[in-house]
């Protein structure tokens, strides 16, 4: 039952998450706060990700990574827009 | 034989995780757009997102939440401890949680259908550039991730039947695990839908 006990875990962390964001976006906090909402989203995603998707114990490698690129690939493709836009 | 089958359970992994990443890249399209005009308009944006309700979105976040740990201890009730009636009770109960999401999703949408804002509605036509820009992915970023609820009720209310019927069982469970994880991104997406819309500063 160990695992079962790592799920519930899991999800307690997930909800301490969501209650941090929630209430930083209260602090007000500024230009910084878009990054802070951004890192902990991530950090949700990753537990989600290695936890109840199991990601933690999948052996091959393509798998492991896929996810790692997919979002590489988007940061690529946001980053370069946004320093176009931003540049204009 | 037995390689066989392991092999057919890895082709099924991959193939489902392939089918993940396009998904990303779909929503990943529409955070792209969001961020260009979030960058343009960042004062709009704020005012707009101050016509969401905050308490409805966490709740909302707090229910998805807990419907991906409840299907993630419906694989392992039969992956692990074989036992389908406990899965099917799970199962019944992710499916309520992702019903419960859309009933607030759908007390949210209502209320900003009675306050004229939705799209090419004369009210929001009104308000400045950048707040019609947030609303417009306001509803299409959350209604499409609504219709990904909707489906993945669907594949789950099959997999409930499935494992009612014994058609998916301990040994084969590759299409249960596969709607789970299909369940998870969906609610990963939510993951990122919530702060970008509910908690603008």
């Amino acid at each position: 039952m160990s695992h079962a006990r790592r799920y519930f875990a899991v999800w307690s962390a997930l909800i301490l998450l969501t209650a941090l964001t929630v209430t930083m976006a209260d602090l007000n906090i500024g230009r910084v706060g878009i990054i802070v909402v951004l890192v902990i989203a991530a950090t949700k995603s990753t537990l989600v990700l290695l936890w109840f998707m199991h990601l933690r114990s999948e052996k091959r490698l393509l798998l492991k990574l896929l996810v790692p690129i997919a979002i590489g690939t988007l940061a690529i493709f946001i980053g370069l827009t946004y320093t176009d836009i931003l540049t204009r | 034989m037995e390689l066989e089958a392991r092999d057919h359970k890895v082709f099924s992994r991959v193939g489902m995780w392939l089918f993940l990443l396009s998904e990303i890249l779909i929503f990943g399209g529409l955070f792209l757009v969001y961020a260009m005009y979030r960058a343009k308009h960042p004062a709009d944006f704020h005012a707009a997102s101050l016509e969401l309700s905050r308490f409805d979105g966490t709740l909302n976040t707090a229910i998805l939440l807990t419907s991906s740990l409840t299907a993630v201890l419906a694989i392992f009730s039969l992956q692990e401890l074989n036992k389908p009636r406990r899965t099917a009770l799970y199962l019944a109960a992710t499916i309520g949680f992702g019903f419960a999401f859309l009933v607030v999703k759908a007390f949210e949408w209502g209320a900003k259908f009675e306050h004229g804002l939705y799209p090419r509605a004369a009210e929001l036509g009104t308000k400045p550039h950048g707040e019609i820009l947030y609303f417009g992915l306001y509803f299409t970023m959350t209604g499409l991730h609504a219709l990904h609820v909707i489906i993945g009720m669907a594949v789950l209310s099959v997999m409930l039947d499935w494992v009612l019927r014994k058609k998916a069982t301990q040994q084969n469970s590759a299409a249960l695990e596969n709607a789970g994880l299909y369940w998870h991104l969906v609610d990963i997406i939510w993951i990122f839908l919530f702060p970008l819309f509910y908690l603008i500063s």
